[in-house]
Order: C-alpha cells, then sequence, then structure tokens
C-alpha cells in the first residue's frame, strides 16, 4: 500500500426527514488517507461537525466488508460509486484524486422513502421477498441433504443469483426505478433448484405482481441495474423471471 | 452451585431422553402464547421461523433496517457437520470431541455432544430450504476442511455461507411475516429486559428513526444479540454489533459467563491507520491451501518474492507437524504475535506474517484457486491495492468472536425464568477457543432445532400470569430508559463517542487481548474506570432523541462497553490459568502453550451484577468430564 493523502470537496444531500425538503450542503475534507475506505472518510468529516456542535450525516453501514447489503448512496450519478462490483463500503480513497469534487445523495427511488440525510426505507424489497422468496418446508422432516443430486453448475448458476445482496443500488440505477434485477434474482435462484420447483409458478406471479403493486418500475433494458450492481448479478435472470412468470400465467393452473 | 439441568443417562441418549421428558404445549394452546425474538441472525432467525411454524405468535426484532443483515452473514467459509460424506472417518462422536479439545476443554460435554449430533440436521433443513452449497460434479455435496480437525466436514457456499444460511432464515422469516405469525419490528434496539414476578415478561425497543420508546409484552424473552467483540473497537464485527442487550440482561439478573473468553482470528487483513473502522477477516479457509510464514531473519525488508525458500520460517508447519497450518485459530494467532514480537513481523507496521499461495497456484493451477478463494481475493485487493495471486497476502490476528456470554442452563435458558439466550450471546458450546466454521452450526442448533423443544418445556410447565405492557413494571423500565438517554444527551461535552470507544479499545487490545498478565489488567482496569468517569462528563451527542440520531446510539453502547469491559478484567483476573483464547502469561508451558490448571479452574465462571461500582459475586459452575479425557492439548 502506498499511502497518500488528498483533499477533497463533498456536496452531500442532508433531510431532516421523510416530511422535509432536503437540500445540497458543501464540506471539505481535507488530509483524507487513500488507504481509507469511502465510508471511513465520511466517519472523518462527521467526527469533525461533531465537534463542532454539527448534526454528523447519518448513512447506514454495518458489515463493512460488502456482504450484509446495508450501506449505499449515489456518488456522482453512480450508486455505490464509480468502481465495479464495489458496494460503497469497499470503495477505498484511492479511487479519487486530489481536488476532485464529489456529490452524495441517497439512493432514489418512488418506492424508497429517504430517511434522514443518506437513510433510505428500503423495506419494499422485504415485502416482495414475503410475496413469495421461499421454500414453504417447515423445520424438521427434511430428507437428507444428498438425496436430491443438483449438477454442479446448477448449483452454481443458482448460487449466481443467490449472491444479491438486497442493497437496492439496481433500483437507484434504473430509469424506472424497477426491482426486477432483484426480484428475478430470488425468483432464479429458487426455480432452479430442483427445490424450489414445485412452488416456482405460484412464486412467479405472486412476487411480479408484489413488484408492481409497491410502485417499482418496468424494466425497458437500459441495463445499468446489471452495470451497477456490486454483486455483478446479470440480467439474465430477468429474462428467467419473465419465463417463468409468462409459462405460469399462460400454461400453469396457479393463478 | 449453579445446575445446568443436564439429563441423566448415557451421553448420547441425554437429547433424546430429554426431548420427551420436557413437557408439551398442545398445538391449539400454541397460539396463546407470545414469545419476544431480539435478533435476526442464524440464531434469532431460526427460532423465530421454526417457532411461528409451530403456531407460537412471535415477534421479531432488529437493529439493522431489515432481517436479512445481521453480522452472521459475514461469515465466509463454512459450517461443519458430522455427515461424513466424504468417508474420512467423521462422526458425531469425533465432531464432539474436536470441539471440546478445540475448546481447551472449557465446555460442557452434554451440550456440545447435541450439538454434534444436530449437525447433521442442519444441513438437510438448509438445503431443503434452497441454499446453494458447493456440489461436486455428480451432484453432492462438497466439503472443505478447517482448523482444528483432521476431516473435512466443513460445507460452504462459495465465501458466502453465513450469507446463504441467514437468507435461508430470512426466506422461512419472510413466509411467516407473510402469515401474520411474526410481527417485524426492524430497525429497533433493546434498551431493557422487563421482569415480572422475577420472570422475563418483555423489554423495552427505541425506535431508531422516530425515537420513540416502546414496551412489549410477552410469555417468554428470547435473546440472539450476538457477542461482544466491538469491545475492541477494531474488530472483524458490524458496526451495529454491541454488548447492550446482553449486558441489560446482565443488570437485571441474568449471569455473564466467562466474559474474558474472546477469540483472536489469524487471518485478518492488518490494520492500516487510525481512522480504520474495523477489520476485515480473511477466511480460516485460506488456510487449506495457503502457507503461513515470515523471514527467518528479523527485520528482512525485502520483496516477500526475494526471499528464498531458505531463508523462509514456515513456522506453523515447523511447530506442528500434523496440524501445519490448520493448528486451532489461539495457537495460530498467539504464534503470529510471537513471530512479530521477534522482529519477523513483515509490512510498514512489523504488525503482519504472510500467507502465500504461491506453491498452492503451481500444484492446482490459477483456476483452481481462484474458483475456491476468488471472491476472498477480490476482496483483499480491493483494501489492500496488492494482488494476492502475485504477491502473498499480509495477514495479522483481529478480534472475531466471543465464547463467553449469557450463562445458560442446557435449556438455553439464562438464571432470569424465560429469559433465552441463543447463538454467540450465550457462553455455551465453544469453551475457550471456538474451532473455524462452529458458530454458524451452533447458532443454527440453537435456533431450529434446540429452543423449539426447551421453549415449550418451559411454557407448559410454568404458571405466567397475565402481563400486558401498561404493567407498572414496564413502565418503571421505560422511564429509566428515557432518563438514561437525557442524561446521555445533556452531558454536551468536548469528546466524540468514537474517540472514548478508540480508547477502551486500544486499552483492551493492549491490556485483555491475545496475551495477558496480571500487572497489565490491574492497570486496564483502573483505566476503564477513569475513563469511564470522564466519558459521563465529557462526551459529545449532538441532536435529539425524538430524531433518527446515530451518535446518540452509538453512546448507549459505549457506555454498556464501559462497564462491561471491567467484568472483562474481573474474569481475566480471576482465571488463574491460560486457556484457549485466554492466556495470562504467567501460566504456560516450557513451548509457551497455554496451561491448563484442571483441579482448580476447570469450571465456568458466572457473575452476578452486583452495582456499577461493586465487585460482581462469582458463581461457578464445575465441569464434569465423563467421557473424555483431559489432555493437555497438542496438535504436533
Amino acid at each position: 500500500m502506498s499511502t497518500k493523502t488528498i483533499s477533497i470537496t463533498l456536496k452531500i444531500w442532508r433531510q431532516a426527514s421523510s416530511k422535509e425538503k432536503g437540500h445540497f450542503e458543501t464540506y471539505h475534507a481535507k488530509h483524507i488517507s487513500t488507504d481509507m475506505s469511502f465510508l471511513e472518510m465520511l466517519d472523518v468529516v462527521n467526527e469533525q461537525l461533531t465537534l463542532d456542535g454539527k448534526e454528523p450525516i447519518a448513512f447506514d453501514s454495518d458489515c463493512r466488508e460488502g456482504i450484509c447489503g446495508q450501506c449505499g448512496a449515489v456518488i456522482n450519478g453512480r450508486p455505490h460509486g464509480p468502481e465495479k462490483a464495489t458496494t460503497l463500503c469497499q470503495l477505498h480513497m484511492r479511487h479519487f484524486k486530489d481536488g476532485d469534487t464529489l456529490a452524495i445523495e441517497p439512493f432514489r427511488a418512488r418506492a424508497f422513502k429517504v430517511l434522514k440525510d443518506l437513510v433510505i426505507d428500503r423495506s419494499p424489497l422485504d415485502k416482495i421477498i414475503q410475496a413469495g422468496g421461499y421454500i414453504s418446508v417447515n423445520t424438521g422432516g427434511a430428507p437428507d441433504a444428498n438425496a436430491i443430486p443438483i449438477p454442479k453448475d446448477v448449483a452454481e448458476k443458482a448460487m449466481d443469483a443467490a449472491a444479491c445482496i438486497g442493497c437496492g443500488a439496481c433500483v437507484a440505477a434504473c430509469p424506472n426505478a424497477s426491482a426486477m434485477l432483484f426480484t428475478s434474482a430470488k425468483i432464479s435462484h429458487l426455480a432452479l433448484l430442483p427445490q424450489g420447483r414445485p412452488e416456482a409458478a405460484k412464486r412467479a406471479i405472486a412476487m411480479v405482481r408484489q413488484m408492481d403493486a409497491l410502485g417499482f418500475g418496468n424494466c425497458t433494458n437500459e441495463r445499468e441495474c446489471e452495470a451497477e450492481c456490486p454483486k455483478e448479478i446479470s440480467i439474465v435472470n430477468i429474462a428467467r423471471m419473465n419465463r417463468e412468470f409468462f409459462k405460469a400465467s399462460f400454461a400453469s393452473a396457479v393463478k | 452451585m449453579l445446575d445446568a439441568k443436564i439429563p441423566g443417562g448415557p451421553l448420547a441418549e441425554k437429547w433424546d431422553r430429554h426431548r420427551f421428558e420436557l413437557k408439551l404445549v398442545n398445538p391449539a394452546n400454541k397460539r396463546k402464547f407470545e414469545v419476544i425474538v431480539v435478533g435476526t441472525g442464524l440464531g434469532g432467525g431460526a427460532a423465530a421461523a421454526s417457532l411461528a411454524e409451530l403456531g407460537y405468535n412471535v415477534k421479531s426484532f432488529c437493529i439493522q433496517d431489515s432481517p436479512r443483515r445481521a453480522h452472521s452473514i459475514a461469515a465466509q467459509g463454512g459450517i461443519n457437520a458430522a455427515k461424513n460424506y466424504q468417508n474420512d472417518g467423521d462422526s458425531i462422536w469425533r465432531l464432539f470431541y474436536d470441539t471440546i479439545k478445540g475448546g481447551d476443554f472449557r465446555a460442557r460435554e452434554a451440550n456440545v455432544y447435541r450439538l454434534a449430533q444436530i449437525s447433521v440436521n442442519i444441513i438437510d433443513q438448509c438445503v431443503a430450504q434452497g441454499v446453494p452449497f458447493a456440489r461436486e460434479y455428480g451432484g453432492q455435496l462438497a466439503n472443505r476442511s478447517f482448523g482444528g480437525a483432521q476431516v473435512s466436514r466443513t460445507f460452504y457456499a462459495r465465501g458466502q455461507t453465513g450469507q446463504q444460511l441467514l437468507l435461508g432464515c430470512y426466506s422461512a422469516m419472510s413466509r411467516q411475516i407473510a402469515t401474520g405469525k411474526i410481527k417485524m419490528f426492524p430497525r429497533r434496539e433493546m434498551l431493557d429486559l422487563v421482569l415480572v414476578n422475577g420472570q422475563a415478561r418483555g423489554i423495552v425497543t427505541r425506535n431508531l428513526v422516530t425515537g420513540e420508546l416502546e414496551t412489549h409484552a410477552a410469555d417468554a424473552v428470547v435473546l440472539a444479540t450476538g457477542g461482544y467483540g466491538n469491545v475492541f473497537f477494531l474488530s472483524t464485527n458490524a458496526m451495529s454489533s454491541n454488548v447492550s442487550a446482553t449486558y441489560r440482561a446482565y443488570k437485571k439478573g441474568a449471569f455473564f459467563a466467562n466474559p474474558c473468553f474472546t477469540q483472536i482470528h489469524p487471518t485478518c487483513i492488518p490494520v492500516h491507520g487510525d481512522y480504520q473502522s474495523k477489520l476485515t477477516l480473511m477466511s480460516e479457509s485460506l488456510r487449506n491451501d495457503g502457507r503461513v510464514w515470515v523471514p527467518k531473519k528479523p527485520g528482512d525488508k525485502r520483496n516477500p518474492n526475494d526471499i528464498p525458500e531458505s531463508e523462509r520460517d514456515y513456522y506453523l508447519e515447523n511447530k506442528y507437524p500434523s496440524f501445519g497450518n490448520l493448528v486451532p485459530r489461539d495457537v495460530a494467532s498467539r504464534n503470529a504475535k510471537e513471530q512479530c514480537d521477534m522482529g519477523k513481523g513483515v509490512g510498514e507496521t512489523g504488525l503482519a506474517v504472510y500467507l502465500d499461495f504461491r506453491d498452492a497456484i503451481k500444484r492446482d493451477g490459477k483456476d483452481v484457486i481462484a474458483q475456491k478463494y476468488g471472491n476472498l481475493f477480490q476482496m483483499y485487493e480491493k483494501i489492500t491495492a496488492q494482488n494476492p495471486y502475485e504477491t502473498p497476502m499480509m495477514i495479522y490476528p483481529a478480534v472475531h468472536y466471543t465464547m463467553g456470554g449469557l450463562w445458560v442452563d442446557y435449556n438455553l435458558m439464562s438464571t432470569i425464568p424465560g429469559l433465552f439466550v441463543l447463538g454467540e450471546a450465550n457462553f455455551s458450546d465453544h469453551g475457550a477457543n471456538r474451532l473455524g466454521a462452529s458458530a454458524l452450526m451452533q447458532g443454527l442448533a440453537d435456533g431450529y432445532f434446540i429452543i423449539p423443544y426447551t421453549i415449550g418445556g418451559y411454557l407448559a410447565s410454568t404458571p405466567l400470569g397475565k402481563v400486558g405492557a401498561d404493567d407498572p413494571a414496564f413502565r418503571e423500565a421505560r422511564a429509566d430508559a428515557k432518563a438514561r438517554i437525557d442524561r446521555l444527551l445533556g452531558i454536551r461535552g468536548r469528546r466524540t463517542v468514537d474517540d472514548f470507544h478508540k480508547q477502551l479499545g486500544r486499552i483492551m487490545w493492549d491490556y485483555c487481548g491475545m496475551a495477558r498478565n496480571d500487572e497489565g489488567l490491574a492497570k486496564a482496569r483502573i483505566m476503564i474506570q477513569q475513563l469511564r468517569a470522564e466519558f459521563w462528563e465529557n462526551v459529545q451527542i449532538p441532536g435529539r432523541n425524538d430524531d433518527l440520531n446515530q451518535s446518540l446510539e452509538r453512546a448507549g453502547r459505549v457506555a454498556d462497553f464501559l462497564e462491561f469491559s471491567e467484568l472483562m478484567i474481573v474474569d481475566a483476573l480471576a482465571r488463574r490459568e491460560s486457556c484457549g483464547g485466554h492466556f495470562n502469561e504467567a501460566f504456560q508451558t516450557e513451548e509457551n502453550e497455554a496451561k491448563r490448571d484442571d483441579e482448580n479452574f476447570c469450571h465456568v465462571a458466572a457473575w452476578e451484577y452486583a452495582g456499577v461500582d461493586n465487585e460482581p459475586i462469582f458463581h461457578k459452575e464445575p465441569l464434569v468430564f465423563e467421557n473424555v479425557h483431559l489432555t493437555q492439548r497438542s496438535y504436533k
């Protein structure tokens, strides 16, 4: 690691609550080590604001290792910032230059309410899962784990889809604020596995309907979601979801 | 003397027998009971889903914005189970024995045996839920090896095993949320436990968005709130991981067991600056193929690739030929520290050792290594800007897991009737050191397969009066919580919460970390008392209560750490031996290994709260070993 420091200008979205209007405020972050993560840089800014008796910037984060999905903000128009396949907490300051100006704002979508500053309400994503993103199996009584062989490539594909961290960057990236990448990742993960097949039709219909009902937009093949997804979830999953949905709508007894 | 309520009979039959002896709640009556579950990690998530499936009304609480994010999600490497799919000599007995030995003979035989028995059901359950474990070409489940074991019994989903298992729990919970059997309360922090007639009957929570203090009543309370590693400030824990829920239960009368048993994980990315907010683990599974070494010559600053084979010290392989790089975590960590103390550490700070994949890449090819560890290598490169395929990784030990926790009996019930504690939050199964891939196993065992039985036994056999959230005990607990918040907000001092937290962390790391001694511990205790006093006079918390206020959230947690840390010191001073993660320099073998004192310290130390400035009261649960022979752990 070659450590150096940079100074940058931050234009950060401040909004006291979901009921109030927000605005950008300018901050100067000086002597920022390039080994810092982006959120550590915000920590440093917040420490100074606190010492100055001002309210620090509210932002969500938890694991800070790119897996929990709790962090996220839009940096200069890009959810989770400029690095490919990287959550905001794993973005490091070495990717920015001395003198850069960064606009930092929350993930925006009709279905996501801003709670404060960069903190948003992503619970609509939970509601989509509640509509059918599961296999209806109670605890106990499962057959031996090796009873049903699953081809390696099928398990790998299911895992590719299951890697979604539910951060909502796909929604924020989409001009239609669509949650199709998120929804299709769960539908694909379960539809690919033999254990998920019995409910595949019912699941596809219920989850897609819930997604629409919550105010998420439609897919118009912009592919912004795939480009910004920190886990590189592929839009092939959207195609698979559509196939499952149409098959269920036209050819299955489930309505 | 504490009664762990271990059932009689032969070890292998205890759990069966106990399940038969436990009273059952009639299916039609289950819907009359309300259960609170705090935390939605593997323990809490599995418990909430399983209890709701049985028909109980569950209220589930989590600190994050969704029950899909608890810190179990960050577990990378895998989950153990005694399936013996590899035909390599594994068995329930061997998993039991490895876990007891790995824990340096400071865990309860009956609990650990039950854990090993249940391990096989967990894998079945998870596969049925759709957890995409790694597979072989024939479609069968794949396994890998982990530290402290000579068999391959670890199931995994790339480097994201915790995530996939947690999403399994989350999906099971989501199904129950949809049916209304689970009421979900996200962005809530538990501020207090409420007792009525000596029984746990509810909690006080703070709504983290509105600041509202809420009270919730129930027939039983389950805490699955994780460990306390963040007492060290820097750890591999998530930002919101804290001791507050369990510590406040301790202040209400639940005993805290073995708080000094903390696990320092050997393979983490080294510390690089004082602005750092957390440490990142590199999965132990890397030690399957990576070789740990330092230069033989102290102070050798050459590029690692320029250091010839003959000038490298593969100290784990040399010292422990039979386990090599796969010695348990406590042993690997202490050896890394020892090498660095001798001046052989590498990197800018000298506080790192190499974990080298050169030979594995030469043997298996880059593709095979990338398939096994690709995401970990990528994470390493993101953080350090170094490519581990070309340059050896640099690693150093970091706080990772806490074996100590609230004391529970065989039913996972604390000393407060009706308060159950699961997963890392309890002390039960890992003794003085946890083996890799065993935390996921324990969380899910507790949540899916133990609590559904034992909570039924409690509810069926305990007279429970009707209690509502308007009971005076709830009003009182809410008023106490409010007063504490007001006091915190009224200080308006000159130091930030994080500033105090960092200072506490440094004290704990220096004096109550990988190696401890009486003098240092005594000194640390005074430093903590002074720091705590200063905190209550000089902390600066901007903003108000009736708002989303992250400084206030953190302040409440740090205030608890400032008390709890002292309990860790008291426990460390009282244990006049070294074992597992607790290494007191005064008690070591000639080869610098931990030296136990089985005659005097083969017990669980459980502490009872007696007021902030008073000595906690010591209670002992003797550990009786009827089935394994206590030996000096040897991994040579």
